[in-house]
Protein backbone atom coordinates (compact mmCIF):
# COMPACT_ATOMS: atom_id res chain seq x y z
CA UNK A 1 0.00 0.00 0.00
CA UNK A 2 2.62 2.47 0.99
CA UNK A 3 4.85 2.41 -2.51
CA UNK A 4 1.63 3.27 -3.84
CA UNK A 5 0.99 6.05 -1.55
CA UNK A 6 4.56 7.56 -2.31
CA UNK A 7 4.18 7.17 -6.13
CA UNK A 8 1.17 9.06 -6.23
CA UNK A 9 2.39 11.72 -3.99
CA UNK A 10 5.57 11.99 -6.36
CA UNK A 11 4.07 11.97 -9.49
CA UNK A 12 1.17 14.71 -8.43
CA UNK A 13 4.49 16.75 -7.32
CA UNK A 14 5.96 16.12 -10.41
CA UNK A 15 3.26 17.12 -12.90
CA UNK A 16 2.97 20.12 -10.65
CA UNK A 17 6.75 21.20 -11.68
CA UNK A 18 6.14 20.41 -15.05
CA UNK A 19 3.29 22.46 -15.69
CA UNK A 20 4.60 25.93 -14.05
CA UNK A 21 8.09 25.49 -14.56
CA UNK A 22 8.71 25.30 -18.55
CA UNK A 23 9.98 29.16 -19.45
CA UNK A 24 12.67 29.99 -22.19
CA UNK A 25 16.15 31.61 -21.64
CA UNK A 26 18.36 32.71 -24.38
CA UNK A 27 21.01 30.32 -24.94
CA UNK A 28 24.25 32.31 -25.79
CA UNK A 29 26.52 31.01 -28.56
CA UNK A 30 29.23 28.36 -26.46
CA UNK A 31 31.22 26.17 -28.56
CA UNK A 32 31.42 22.21 -27.05
CA UNK A 33 34.22 22.01 -24.63
CA UNK A 34 32.86 25.27 -22.44
CA UNK A 35 29.78 23.94 -22.28
CA UNK A 36 30.59 20.43 -21.08
CA UNK A 37 32.57 22.44 -18.83
CA UNK A 38 30.08 24.25 -17.58
CA UNK A 39 27.50 21.55 -17.35
CA UNK A 40 30.01 19.01 -14.99
CA UNK A 41 30.52 22.26 -13.32
CA UNK A 42 27.14 23.01 -12.90
CA UNK A 43 25.65 19.12 -12.32
CA UNK A 44 28.50 18.90 -9.44
CA UNK A 45 26.57 22.05 -7.59
CA UNK A 46 23.37 21.76 -5.79
CA UNK A 47 20.53 23.63 -7.50
CA UNK A 48 17.74 26.03 -6.44
CA UNK A 49 15.65 24.18 -8.57
CA UNK A 50 15.31 20.12 -9.89
CA UNK A 51 16.30 20.34 -13.88
CA UNK A 52 14.86 17.11 -15.41
CA UNK A 53 16.50 18.31 -18.77
CA UNK A 54 16.47 21.04 -21.12
CA UNK A 55 16.62 21.90 -25.00
CA UNK A 56 16.79 24.58 -27.64
CA UNK A 57 13.58 25.13 -29.07
CA UNK A 58 13.22 26.29 -32.96
CA UNK A 59 13.44 30.71 -32.13
CA UNK A 60 16.51 29.35 -30.52
CA UNK A 61 15.69 29.84 -27.05
CA UNK A 62 17.02 27.21 -24.34
CA UNK A 63 13.69 25.71 -22.41
CA UNK A 64 13.98 23.71 -19.02
CA UNK A 65 11.96 21.51 -17.58
CA UNK A 66 12.68 21.89 -14.08
CA UNK A 67 10.65 21.81 -10.96
CA UNK A 68 10.87 24.71 -8.86
CA UNK A 69 11.71 24.77 -5.04
CA UNK A 70 10.88 26.65 -2.44
CA UNK A 71 13.68 29.72 -1.98
CA UNK A 72 13.60 30.44 2.19
CA UNK A 73 16.11 33.17 3.10
CA UNK A 74 16.96 34.38 6.54
CA UNK A 75 17.65 37.99 6.37
CA UNK A 76 15.74 40.17 9.19
CA UNK A 77 12.96 37.07 9.22
CA UNK A 78 12.12 34.75 6.81
CA UNK A 79 11.39 35.40 3.59
CA UNK A 80 10.32 32.72 0.85
CA UNK A 81 9.55 32.30 -3.01
CA UNK A 82 9.97 29.67 -5.61
CA UNK A 83 12.77 29.51 -7.10
CA UNK A 84 11.29 29.99 -10.45
CA UNK A 85 10.95 33.56 -9.57
CA UNK A 86 14.97 33.99 -10.38
CA UNK A 87 14.16 32.42 -13.83
CA UNK A 88 17.78 31.02 -14.24
CA UNK A 89 19.52 33.87 -13.12
CA UNK A 90 17.57 36.79 -15.56
CA UNK A 91 15.48 38.22 -12.65
CA UNK A 92 15.54 39.82 -9.50
CA UNK A 93 13.04 38.94 -7.28
CA UNK A 94 11.75 41.50 -4.79
CA UNK A 95 11.06 39.95 -1.24
CA UNK A 96 10.03 42.24 1.24
CA UNK A 97 11.56 45.35 0.94
CA UNK A 98 14.62 43.50 -0.30
CA UNK A 99 16.18 42.63 -3.60
CA UNK A 100 17.42 39.44 -4.23
CA UNK A 101 19.08 37.75 -7.38
CA UNK A 102 20.49 34.12 -8.01
CA UNK A 103 24.40 33.79 -9.56
CA UNK A 104 23.49 31.23 -12.07
CA UNK A 105 27.75 30.74 -11.81
CA UNK A 106 27.76 29.23 -8.46
CA UNK A 107 23.87 28.67 -7.60
CA UNK A 108 24.22 31.75 -5.06
CA UNK A 109 21.39 33.70 -3.96
CA UNK A 110 22.72 37.40 -3.46
CA UNK A 111 21.28 40.52 -2.02
CA UNK A 112 21.19 43.21 -4.23
CA UNK A 113 19.88 46.85 -5.45
CA UNK A 114 16.66 47.26 -7.31
CA UNK A 115 18.22 46.63 -10.71
CA UNK A 116 19.81 43.81 -9.46
CA UNK A 117 23.19 44.23 -10.10
CA UNK A 118 25.78 41.81 -8.74
CA UNK A 119 29.62 43.86 -7.72
CA UNK A 120 32.35 41.84 -8.11
CA UNK A 121 35.86 43.22 -6.86
CA UNK A 122 39.05 42.78 -8.65
CA UNK A 123 39.94 39.12 -8.60
CA UNK A 124 36.28 38.46 -9.55
CA UNK A 125 34.77 37.84 -5.62
CA UNK A 126 30.98 38.75 -5.37
CA UNK A 127 31.25 41.72 -3.01
CA UNK A 128 26.92 41.63 -2.94
CA UNK A 129 25.62 40.68 0.49
CA UNK A 130 24.56 37.09 0.91
CA UNK A 131 21.32 36.14 3.15
CA UNK A 132 21.39 32.57 5.09
CA UNK A 133 20.01 30.47 2.80
CA UNK A 134 17.82 28.07 4.00
CA UNK A 135 16.17 27.24 0.20
CA UNK A 136 14.85 23.27 -0.08
CA UNK A 137 17.78 22.36 -2.69
CA UNK A 138 17.38 19.53 -4.80
CA UNK A 139 19.66 17.80 -2.81
CA UNK A 140 17.92 18.55 0.37
CA UNK A 141 14.38 17.29 -1.85
CA UNK A 142 16.90 13.93 -2.73
CA UNK A 143 17.74 13.60 1.20
CA UNK A 144 14.11 13.50 1.79
CA UNK A 145 13.16 11.15 -0.95
CA UNK A 146 16.10 9.17 0.43
CA UNK A 147 15.10 9.44 3.92
CA UNK A 148 11.26 8.60 3.56
CA UNK A 149 12.48 5.23 1.29
CA UNK A 150 14.61 4.26 3.81
CA UNK A 151 12.08 4.31 6.31
CA UNK A 152 9.49 2.73 4.06
CA UNK A 153 11.92 -0.19 3.29
CA UNK A 154 13.18 -0.86 6.86
CA UNK A 155 9.71 -0.39 8.59
CA UNK A 156 8.39 -2.86 5.81
CA UNK A 157 11.09 -5.02 6.39
CA UNK A 158 10.60 -4.94 10.30
CA UNK A 159 6.93 -5.01 9.75
CA UNK A 160 7.03 -7.95 7.79
CA UNK A 161 9.21 -10.03 10.43
CA UNK A 162 6.27 -9.53 12.82
CA UNK A 163 3.37 -10.65 9.89
CA UNK A 164 5.51 -13.66 8.92
CA UNK A 165 6.46 -15.26 12.25
CA UNK A 166 10.40 -13.80 11.89
CA UNK A 167 11.38 -14.67 8.44
CA UNK A 168 11.76 -11.71 6.53
CA UNK A 169 9.86 -11.30 3.35
CA UNK A 170 9.37 -8.68 0.11
CA UNK A 171 11.59 -6.02 -0.90
CA UNK A 172 13.17 -5.56 2.28
CA UNK A 173 14.36 -8.94 2.42
CA UNK A 174 17.02 -8.16 -0.06
CA UNK A 175 18.95 -5.97 2.83
CA UNK A 176 18.78 -8.29 5.45
CA UNK A 177 21.77 -9.84 5.05
CA UNK A 178 23.56 -6.36 4.41
CA UNK A 179 22.08 -5.22 8.00
CA UNK A 180 23.49 -8.38 9.02
CA UNK A 181 27.02 -7.72 7.63
CA UNK A 182 26.93 -4.16 9.18
CA UNK A 183 26.44 -5.79 12.54
CA UNK A 184 28.63 -8.29 12.56
CA UNK A 185 31.57 -8.07 10.20
CA UNK A 186 31.78 -3.93 10.58
CA UNK A 187 30.44 -3.13 13.98
CA UNK A 188 30.95 -6.67 16.49
CA UNK A 189 34.54 -6.62 15.58
CA UNK A 190 35.71 -2.77 15.60
CA UNK A 191 33.70 -1.70 18.46
CA UNK A 192 33.59 -4.68 20.57
CA UNK A 193 30.96 -7.66 21.69
CA UNK A 194 30.08 -4.83 24.79
CA UNK A 195 29.82 -1.70 23.39
CA UNK A 196 28.20 -1.91 19.74
CA UNK A 197 24.78 -2.12 20.06
CA UNK A 198 23.83 1.46 21.64
CA UNK A 199 26.03 2.61 17.79
CA UNK A 200 24.34 0.33 15.58
CA UNK A 201 21.37 2.69 14.81
CA UNK A 202 23.90 5.35 13.83
CA UNK A 203 26.36 2.74 11.66
CA UNK A 204 22.92 0.89 9.78
CA UNK A 205 21.65 4.67 9.34
CA UNK A 206 24.62 5.72 7.73
CA UNK A 207 25.49 3.04 5.91
CA UNK A 208 22.32 2.76 3.98
CA UNK A 209 21.82 6.47 3.67
CA UNK A 210 25.33 6.87 2.31
CA UNK A 211 24.91 4.22 -0.30
CA UNK A 212 21.84 4.99 -1.82
CA UNK A 213 23.03 8.34 -1.70
CA UNK A 214 25.73 7.21 -3.73
CA UNK A 215 23.94 5.11 -5.68
CA UNK A 216 20.63 7.76 -6.56
CA UNK A 217 24.29 10.03 -7.89
CA UNK A 218 24.88 7.57 -10.52
CA UNK A 219 21.14 7.56 -12.18
CA UNK A 220 20.81 10.11 -14.74
CA UNK A 221 18.77 12.72 -12.73
CA UNK A 222 22.17 14.24 -11.73
CA UNK A 223 21.90 13.82 -8.16
CA UNK A 224 25.24 14.87 -6.48
CA UNK A 225 24.52 14.76 -2.79
CA UNK A 226 27.36 13.05 -1.11
CA UNK A 227 30.19 14.71 -3.22
CA UNK A 228 28.80 17.81 -1.26
CA UNK A 229 31.20 19.16 1.07
CA UNK A 230 28.11 20.19 3.86
CA UNK A 231 26.50 16.68 3.05
CA UNK A 232 30.09 14.74 4.22
CA UNK A 233 31.13 17.73 6.95
CA UNK A 234 27.92 17.38 8.80
CA UNK A 235 28.03 12.85 8.42
CA UNK A 236 31.72 13.46 9.89
CA UNK A 237 30.79 15.67 12.38
CA UNK A 238 28.09 13.00 13.69
CA UNK A 239 30.52 10.29 13.98
CA UNK A 240 32.82 13.14 15.68
CA UNK A 241 29.92 14.32 18.16
CA UNK A 242 29.41 10.47 18.92
CA UNK A 243 32.65 9.23 19.01
CA UNK A 244 33.42 12.28 21.60
CA UNK A 245 30.47 11.95 23.60
CA UNK A 246 30.25 8.44 24.62
CA UNK A 247 34.15 7.97 24.66
CA UNK A 248 35.31 6.60 28.02
CA UNK A 249 38.01 8.02 30.44
CA UNK A 250 40.74 5.75 28.98
CA UNK A 251 40.16 7.23 25.55
CA UNK A 252 40.67 10.58 27.32
CA UNK A 253 43.67 9.77 28.67
CA UNK A 254 45.18 8.51 26.07
CA UNK A 255 44.83 11.74 24.25
CA UNK A 256 46.00 14.28 27.28
CA UNK A 257 48.30 12.00 29.14
CA UNK A 258 49.29 8.81 26.89
CA UNK A 259 50.08 5.98 29.54
CA UNK A 260 53.19 4.36 29.60
CA UNK A 261 55.60 6.94 28.13
CA UNK A 262 58.05 9.31 29.24
CA UNK A 263 56.60 12.42 30.64
CA UNK A 264 58.25 14.78 28.11
CA UNK A 265 57.05 12.03 25.57
CA UNK A 266 53.66 12.90 27.07
CA UNK A 267 53.71 16.76 26.32
CA UNK A 268 54.80 16.22 22.90
CA UNK A 269 52.26 13.48 22.33
CA UNK A 270 49.04 15.65 24.03
CA UNK A 271 49.04 18.16 20.54
CA UNK A 272 49.47 15.49 18.04
CA UNK A 273 46.48 13.20 19.53
CA UNK A 274 44.05 16.36 20.16
CA UNK A 275 45.03 17.75 16.41
CA UNK A 276 44.04 13.63 15.32
CA UNK A 277 41.04 13.98 17.18
CA UNK A 278 40.14 16.55 14.20
CA UNK A 279 41.53 15.05 11.46
CA UNK A 280 39.87 11.41 11.92
CA UNK A 281 36.65 13.19 11.01
CA UNK A 282 38.04 15.55 8.50
CA UNK A 283 39.46 12.83 6.76
CA UNK A 284 35.72 10.72 6.71
CA UNK A 285 34.84 14.16 5.11
CA UNK A 286 37.21 14.73 2.64
CA UNK A 287 37.51 10.87 1.52
CA UNK A 288 33.78 11.04 1.02
CA UNK A 289 33.46 13.98 -0.61
CA UNK A 290 36.30 13.72 -3.15
CA UNK A 291 35.71 9.99 -4.31
CA UNK A 292 32.36 11.19 -4.96
CA UNK A 293 32.88 14.34 -6.82
CA UNK A 294 35.87 13.12 -8.66
CA UNK A 295 33.79 9.84 -9.87
CA UNK A 296 31.21 12.26 -10.96
CA UNK A 297 33.85 14.77 -12.84
CA UNK A 298 34.98 11.58 -14.13
CA UNK A 299 32.20 10.06 -15.61
CA UNK A 300 30.85 13.08 -16.75
CA UNK A 301 34.08 14.27 -18.68
CA UNK A 302 33.69 11.03 -21.13
CA UNK A 303 30.27 11.10 -21.30
CA UNK A 304 31.32 14.76 -22.64
CA UNK A 305 34.36 13.36 -24.52
CA UNK A 306 31.58 11.33 -26.84
CA UNK A 307 30.68 14.77 -28.03
CA UNK A 308 33.88 16.50 -28.39
CA UNK A 309 34.94 13.16 -30.40
CA UNK A 310 31.93 13.46 -32.12
CA UNK A 311 33.28 10.61 -34.47
CA UNK A 312 32.69 7.09 -34.91
CA UNK A 313 36.52 5.74 -33.16
CA UNK A 314 36.50 7.99 -30.53
CA UNK A 315 32.91 8.85 -29.42
CA UNK A 316 32.49 4.46 -29.32
CA UNK A 317 36.21 3.78 -27.68
CA UNK A 318 34.79 6.74 -24.43
CA UNK A 319 31.37 5.07 -24.75
CA UNK A 320 33.39 1.62 -23.66
CA UNK A 321 35.30 3.97 -21.46
CA UNK A 322 32.41 5.47 -19.44
CA UNK A 323 30.55 1.75 -19.71
CA UNK A 324 33.42 0.75 -17.44
CA UNK A 325 33.97 3.30 -15.62
CA UNK A 326 30.40 3.35 -14.40
CA UNK A 327 30.85 -0.16 -13.36
CA UNK A 328 33.85 0.80 -11.22
CA UNK A 329 31.55 3.88 -9.94
CA UNK A 330 28.64 2.01 -8.55
CA UNK A 331 31.36 -0.36 -7.07
CA UNK A 332 32.99 2.82 -5.41
CA UNK A 333 29.38 3.78 -4.14
CA UNK A 334 29.54 0.77 -2.26
CA UNK A 335 32.68 0.91 -0.84
CA UNK A 336 32.88 4.60 0.19
CA UNK A 337 29.65 3.76 2.09
CA UNK A 338 31.32 0.55 3.52
CA UNK A 339 34.64 2.67 4.34
CA UNK A 340 32.59 5.50 5.80
CA UNK A 341 31.13 3.01 8.17
CA UNK A 342 33.50 0.73 9.14
CA UNK A 343 35.83 4.06 10.09
CA UNK A 344 32.82 5.73 12.32
CA UNK A 345 32.87 1.99 13.66
CA UNK A 346 36.59 1.66 14.54
CA UNK A 347 36.49 5.58 16.00
CA UNK A 348 33.65 4.52 18.13
CA UNK A 349 35.94 1.38 18.98
CA UNK A 350 39.00 3.97 20.38
CA UNK A 351 36.35 5.59 22.05
CA UNK A 352 35.29 2.57 24.22
CA UNK A 353 38.53 0.76 23.78
CA UNK A 354 39.08 -0.27 27.93
CA UNK A 355 43.08 -1.31 27.83
CA UNK A 356 44.63 -3.33 30.76
CA UNK A 357 48.12 -1.68 31.26
CA UNK B 1 40.20 24.61 0.92
CA UNK B 2 39.08 28.43 -0.34
CA UNK B 3 36.92 26.41 -3.43
CA UNK B 4 35.33 24.14 -0.43
CA UNK B 5 34.84 26.74 1.83
CA UNK B 6 32.70 28.86 -0.68
CA UNK B 7 30.74 25.65 -1.87
CA UNK B 8 29.77 24.84 1.44
CA UNK B 9 26.11 25.84 2.45
CA UNK B 10 24.80 26.51 5.54
CA UNK B 11 21.07 25.76 4.82
CA UNK B 12 21.98 22.27 3.31
CA UNK B 13 24.08 21.45 6.47
CA UNK B 14 21.24 22.35 8.43
CA UNK B 15 18.44 20.44 6.48
CA UNK B 16 21.16 17.39 6.07
CA UNK B 17 21.61 17.30 9.77
CA UNK B 18 17.84 17.89 10.55
CA UNK B 19 16.73 15.24 8.49
CA UNK B 20 19.65 12.73 9.03
CA UNK B 21 19.70 12.72 12.89
CA UNK B 22 15.66 12.33 12.56
CA UNK B 23 16.08 9.66 10.36
CA UNK B 24 18.44 7.79 12.71
CA UNK B 25 16.19 7.95 15.71
CA UNK B 26 12.73 6.99 13.26
CA UNK B 27 15.01 4.49 12.05
CA UNK B 28 15.94 3.18 15.16
CA UNK B 29 12.31 3.43 16.82
CA UNK B 30 10.74 1.36 13.52
CA UNK B 31 13.39 -0.07 11.54
CA UNK B 32 16.81 -1.01 13.46
CA UNK B 33 15.26 -1.87 16.90
CA UNK B 34 12.23 -4.39 15.68
CA UNK B 35 15.20 -5.83 13.30
CA UNK B 36 17.86 -6.55 15.31
CA UNK B 37 15.63 -7.50 18.03
CA UNK B 38 14.22 -10.33 15.69
CA UNK B 39 17.40 -11.39 13.81
CA UNK B 40 19.13 -11.76 17.35
CA UNK B 41 15.66 -13.60 18.48
CA UNK B 42 15.84 -15.84 15.56
CA UNK B 43 19.92 -16.39 16.68
CA UNK B 44 18.97 -17.79 20.03
CA UNK B 45 16.28 -19.45 18.56
CA UNK B 46 18.97 -21.49 16.28
CA UNK B 47 21.26 -21.46 18.91
CA UNK B 48 18.83 -22.85 21.68
CA UNK B 49 17.74 -25.97 19.38
CA UNK B 50 21.24 -26.51 18.37
CA UNK B 51 22.23 -27.24 21.97
CA UNK B 52 18.83 -29.20 22.47
CA UNK B 53 19.64 -31.23 19.09
CA UNK B 54 23.37 -31.58 20.82
CA UNK B 55 21.96 -32.25 24.29
CA UNK B 56 19.05 -35.06 22.64
CA UNK B 57 22.25 -36.34 21.02
CA UNK B 58 24.10 -36.86 23.90
CA UNK B 59 20.95 -38.44 25.84
CA UNK B 60 20.68 -40.84 22.99
CA UNK B 61 23.88 -41.98 23.37
CA UNK B 62 23.82 -42.29 26.82
CA UNK B 63 21.10 -44.60 26.24
CA UNK B 64 22.77 -46.73 23.71
CA UNK B 65 25.37 -47.24 26.39
CA UNK B 66 22.70 -48.10 29.11
CA UNK B 67 21.03 -50.39 26.52
CA UNK B 68 24.32 -52.07 25.91
CA UNK B 69 24.98 -53.04 29.30
CA UNK B 70 21.74 -54.45 29.71
CA UNK B 71 21.68 -56.03 26.54
CA UNK B 72 25.36 -57.18 27.67
CA UNK B 73 24.06 -58.45 31.18
CA UNK B 74 21.29 -60.36 29.67
CA UNK B 75 23.74 -61.86 27.78
CA UNK B 76 25.75 -63.18 30.60
CA UNK B 77 22.80 -64.24 32.62
CA UNK B 78 22.09 -66.11 29.93
CA UNK B 79 25.32 -67.83 29.80
CA UNK B 80 25.39 -68.29 33.27
CA UNK B 81 22.00 -70.25 32.91
CA UNK B 82 23.15 -72.47 30.06
CA UNK B 83 26.43 -73.32 31.79
CA UNK B 84 24.13 -73.95 35.15
CA UNK B 85 21.91 -76.08 32.78
CA UNK B 86 24.53 -78.07 31.37
CA UNK B 87 26.20 -78.32 34.90
CA UNK B 88 22.74 -80.16 36.10
CA UNK B 89 22.73 -82.37 32.58
CA UNK B 90 25.99 -83.48 33.12
CA UNK B 91 25.20 -84.22 36.80
CA UNK B 92 22.24 -85.87 36.18
CA UNK B 93 23.12 -88.13 33.63
CA UNK B 94 26.52 -88.71 35.67
CA UNK B 95 24.20 -89.93 38.66
CA UNK B 96 22.08 -91.85 36.07
CA UNK B 97 25.03 -93.57 35.03
CA UNK B 98 26.51 -94.47 38.24
CA UNK B 99 23.34 -95.58 39.69
CA UNK B 100 22.84 -97.78 36.54
CA UNK B 101 26.08 -98.92 37.17
CA UNK B 102 25.25 -100.25 40.82
CA UNK B 103 22.33 -101.80 39.77
CA UNK B 104 23.94 -103.90 36.99
CA UNK B 105 26.62 -104.66 39.55
CA UNK B 106 23.98 -105.75 42.08
CA UNK B 107 22.23 -107.80 39.31
CA UNK B 108 25.10 -109.45 38.26
CA UNK B 109 26.09 -110.49 41.78
CA UNK B 110 22.67 -111.66 42.27
CA UNK B 111 23.01 -113.92 38.62
CA UNK B 112 26.48 -115.27 39.95
CA UNK B 113 24.93 -115.95 43.61
CA UNK B 114 22.63 -117.73 42.04
CA UNK B 115 24.83 -119.47 39.41
CA UNK B 116 26.55 -120.94 42.51
CA UNK B 117 24.36 -121.53 44.19
CA UNK B 118 22.53 -123.57 41.44
CA UNK B 119 26.28 -124.93 40.57
CA UNK B 120 26.82 -126.31 43.82
CA UNK B 121 23.34 -127.79 43.81
CA UNK B 122 23.78 -129.47 40.90
CA UNK B 123 27.08 -130.64 41.51
CA UNK B 124 25.95 -132.52 44.73
CA UNK B 125 23.18 -133.61 43.19
CA UNK B 126 25.40 -135.08 40.53
CA UNK B 127 27.93 -136.55 43.24
CA UNK B 128 24.44 -138.15 44.47
CA UNK B 129 23.94 -139.33 41.46
CA UNK B 130 27.41 -140.37 40.79
CA UNK B 131 27.53 -142.17 44.25
CA UNK B 132 24.35 -144.14 43.86
CA UNK B 133 25.61 -145.29 40.28
CA UNK B 134 28.92 -146.45 41.43
CA UNK B 135 27.27 -148.52 44.23
CA UNK B 136 24.81 -150.05 42.15
CA UNK B 137 27.83 -150.60 39.45
CA UNK B 138 29.65 -151.49 42.43
CA UNK B 139 27.04 -154.27 44.26
CA UNK B 140 26.88 -155.56 39.85
CA UNK B 141 30.46 -156.06 39.73
CA UNK B 142 31.12 -157.48 43.27
CA UNK B 143 27.86 -159.68 42.10
CA UNK B 144 30.07 -160.82 39.09
CA UNK B 145 33.07 -161.36 40.96
CA UNK B 146 32.24 -162.68 43.52
CA UNK B 147 30.52 -165.29 42.22
CA UNK B 148 33.20 -167.89 43.05
CA UNK B 149 35.52 -168.27 46.61
CA UNK B 150 38.48 -167.76 44.69
CA UNK B 151 38.01 -164.21 43.63
CA UNK B 152 36.60 -163.80 46.43
CA UNK B 153 40.24 -164.45 47.91
CA UNK B 154 42.08 -162.60 45.81
CA UNK B 155 39.85 -159.61 46.27
CA UNK B 156 40.43 -159.91 50.57
CA UNK B 157 44.52 -160.40 49.64
CA UNK B 158 44.82 -157.73 47.76
CA UNK B 159 42.75 -154.98 49.75
CA UNK B 160 44.88 -156.50 52.80
CA UNK B 161 47.68 -155.40 50.33
CA UNK B 162 46.59 -152.11 49.84
CA UNK B 163 45.77 -151.76 53.63
CA UNK B 164 49.34 -152.88 54.43
CA UNK B 165 50.67 -150.14 52.09
CA UNK B 166 48.85 -147.55 53.03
Amino acid sequence: MIPKHFLIIFASFLSFGFSTSSYTANLKEVDTKSYIKEFIDHHLKDSHSFGITSYTDENGKKVYIELPLPVILYDNGFKTFLSSDFKHGKKTVNSGDSYYRMNYDNNRIYKTDKDGKIMFDDSGKILNEKPIDFSITKNVVVIIFTALFMFWLFSNLARSYKKNNGIASGFGRLFEPVVLYVRDDIARPNIGEKNYKKYMSFLLTIFFFVLFLNLFGLTPIGINVTGNIAITFSLALLTFVITNITANKNYWMHIFWMPGVPTLMKIVLAPIEVLGLFIKPLTLMIRLYANMQGGHIVIMSIIGLMFIFSNWIGSSLSFVLAFFLMIIEVFVALLQAYIFTILSALYFGFANEEHEH
Amino acid sequence: MEKLLEEFSLGLFFWHSLIFIALIFLLKKFAWKPILDTINEREDGIKEALESAEKAREEMKLLKSDNEETLKKARAQRDALLKEAREMKQGLIDEAKDEANQEAKKIINQAQETIESEKNAAISDLKKQVANLSVEIAEKVLKEKLSDDQSQMKLINDLVKDAEIK
